[in-house]
């Protein structure tokens, strides 16, 4: 159960990943750092005496904007490039936000304690948080609220016409640049959102973003790119595995376990497409 | 042209041999040097002559790291007493001890992680592009993690390096073993893979690197040369992680030796700094990059990794060619290129 709620989570930072990666060709490595950063923005309006949940709604706001900033400054020079620069460029922004982080919150683990108590369910015997389940409804929300963005709206169409053939789109009138953007920025928001759930479910600490990009990558690497409910099934999968890996093997080995999950996805497809003679591109 | 080589070796070799003695404050500085330029160079056989971008071949220098001083001690000690003694020295090397033990180590820490490469490049070579990249960086840091929850080798704590044994000559002597120790190993990488890309080797890294699919056509079994090419790198990052784990003497494993923050992306920035694909860009930015960095360490100190994040990206943004291959574009003949004006203009108006 705890899983399934997790895996929503990670389910919306994953649609972020798709979004970057499908329509703009680029890996963001710093997706884990964006979290964590709209994380402390909900953590400081617990410190000033607001309720944190309320940082779903400011820390989207903030984190667009800071979206915008680091695409004008970084990332248009990489975006028509190799995807291995992307991937450097945005390691660097990582290691960037993650020192910053440190120095301004200081290296100490952080929780904003939200008060909203537990649900007990079957007779006790299962219990479940009410945070976590409030984050479970947030991302769901936002993940529909944006299918139904993408769908209807014009920066929607835009983006998917871009997605599909970025020079045929500029060449109809479509402003790339300004769809690049704005993706930049919205998937900013959709980290800034998630780290205003895990500000308040779980833990802040500077360094922990990394995991966090690593399992994203790996939803929509098993999903497929633009696959949204795939994104949002695999998350669950993902949160459910951990769970058990946590139980199984120890608290210790649970990144581990994670990272090499990864490694065994890539050869486990690898073997499967070298029998057609195909690869992985 | 021949002559004009040979004399910049001689002087590079004259001046390494000397440098101990001419700068003797920063003996230790600059054999970390000699292995950064170790770390850029094997890196280079992937992601400059191969074309495979790795994130990874820190996992190789963590296992030789590990392996070398494990097998230093536990020549002699049992293992995991030293470790559960953390660091409190109950144990003491003899000089010849010392000498057989790092011998021994040395060379296990490049064989071991040579067949750690041939075992998992099956599997792993045959991922491209960017699946390559995060599959290798995945590897990296699971190797951290997994390593830092084995208790043999001090879980989390880390484990010690054997200390240099009393009676033979105190510090100073250590520190000029290991600098001649950095320095033969960085030479021998250079004239190894100087002498690689001159043989058929060479020209097929680059045939995988240049187009895989048509380098396989021709006949060329490209998965058997990318896994030599990998085992090469890993036999020479072992032996410089080896090093590395005795010079600093402390071993921890997400800080030092699986750093796939600090060391793992370093590789791939020196090389990119100085220019990948080439033989001595990765040496030219290994040493560039290094002062660089000790620079931002003097000057901006607890700032530091800010300036290396910022330092990152703009190297990429500004400088993907790196420093050899703006010289390159300048002087093609330099290079040995032969440039027809012609065809570049007719390319030229083409872009």
């Amino acid at each position: 159960m705890d899983g399934i709620l997790l895996g929503t989570l990670f389910a919306l930072i994953a649609y972020g990943m798709a979004l970057q990666w499908g329509v703009m060709k680029i890996i963001n490595i710093a997706q884990g750092e964006l979290v964590i950063l709209g994380g402390y923005i909900a953590y400081f309006m617990y410190t000033a005496g607001i309720h944190p949940a309320l940082g779903v709604i400011v820390s989207p706001i903030i984190m667009f904007f800071v979206g915008l900033f680091l695409y004008k400054t970084v990332i248009n020079k990489v975006v028509n490039r190799d995807l291995f620069f992307s991937i450097l460029a945005t390691f660097g922004i990582s290691i960037l936000a993650q020192q910053l982080m440190n120095i301004v919150f200081g290296a100490d683990v952080v929780v904003a304690q939200s008060n909203f108590g537990t649900t007990m369910l079957f007779d006790n015997s299962v219990t479940l948080p009410n945070a976590k389940i409030f984050s479970a409804l947030v991302s769901i929300i936002f993940i529909i609220i944006l299918l139904i963005y993408m769908k209807k709206s014009k920066l929607g169409h835009a983006i998917r016409a871009t997605a599909q053939n970025a020079r045929a789109a500029k060449i109809l009138g479509v402003d790339t640049e300004k769809v690049y953007s704005a993706i930049f920025g919205i998937n900013a928001a959709l980290c800034g959102v998630a780290g205003a759930l895990i500000a308040i479910t779980f833990t802040l600490h500077p360094y922990i973003g990394l995991p966090y990009t690593v399992r994203s990558f790996m939803i929509v690497i098993v999903a497929g790119l633009g696959n949204l409910p795939g994104v949002a099934l695999s998350g669950m999968g993902l949160g459910v595995f951990e769970e058990f890996a946590d139980y199984i093997l120890g608290t210790e080995f649970r990144i581990a376990a994670v990272f090499l999950l990864l490694v065994l996805i890539l050869v486990y497809r690898r073997f499967k497409l070298s029998r057609k003679r195909e690869y992985l591109a | 042209m021949r002559k004009n080589n040979l004399f910049i070796y001689s002087l590079i070799l004259v001046l390494g041999i000397a440098a101990p003695f001419l700068f003797p404050a920063f003996k230790l500085q600059i054999s970390f040097m000699w292995i950064l330029v170790v770390l850029a160079l094997t890196w280079d056989v992937q992601g400059g002559q191969m074309g495979y971008n790795s994130f990874g071949n820190i996992l190789f220098f963590g296992i030789g790291m590990y392996m070398c001083a494990g097998v230093q001690i536990g020549l002699f000690f049992p293992l995991h007493e030293w470790t559960a003694s953390g660091g409190e020295k109950t144990f003491i090397h003899t000089p010849s001890q010392y000498f057989q033990g790092l011998f021994v180590g040395l060379i296990l820490a490049g064989v071991v992680p040579a067949i750690v490469a041939a075992l998992i490049g099956y599997g792993i070579l045959g991922l491209r592009g960017q699946y390559f990249a995060i599959c290798t960086l995945g590897l990296g840091i699971a190797a951290g993690e997994i390593a830092s929850g084995i208790e043999l080798i001090g879980a989390g704590q880390g484990m010690t390096a054997p200390p240099w044994p009393k009676g033979i000559g105190g510090t100073e002597l250590r520190s000029q073993f290991f600098y001649y120790l950095c320095f033969v190993l960085m030479v021998v990488t250079f004239i190894f893979l100087k002498w690689a890309y001159q043989t058929r080797f060479g020209l097929v890294l680059n045939a995988i690197r240049d187009n895989e699919d048509k380098a396989e056509a021709m006949g060329i079994h490209t998965m058997r040369y990318k896994i030599i090419g990998w085992v090469v790198s890993a036999f020479f990052l072992g032996i410089a992680g080896g090093l590395m784990g005795n010079m600093i003497g402390y071993i921890e494993p997400v800080e030092i030796a699986f750093a796939g923050a600090t060391y793992g992306v370093f590789m791939v920035l020196m090389a990119i700094l100085g220019g990948k694909g080439t033989l001595w860009g990765p040496v030219i930015g290994a040493i560039a990059f290094h002062i660089f960095k000790e620079g931002f360490w003097i000057f901006f100190l607890g700032w530091q990794y800010v300036a290396l994040g910022a330092l990152i990206v703009f190297i990429v943004v500004f400088f993907p060619e790196g420093i050899m291959g703006s010289l390159r574009e300048k002087f093609p003949e330099r290079f040995g290129e032969v440039v027809d004006e012609a065809d570049r203009k007719a390319q030229v108006e083409l872009k």
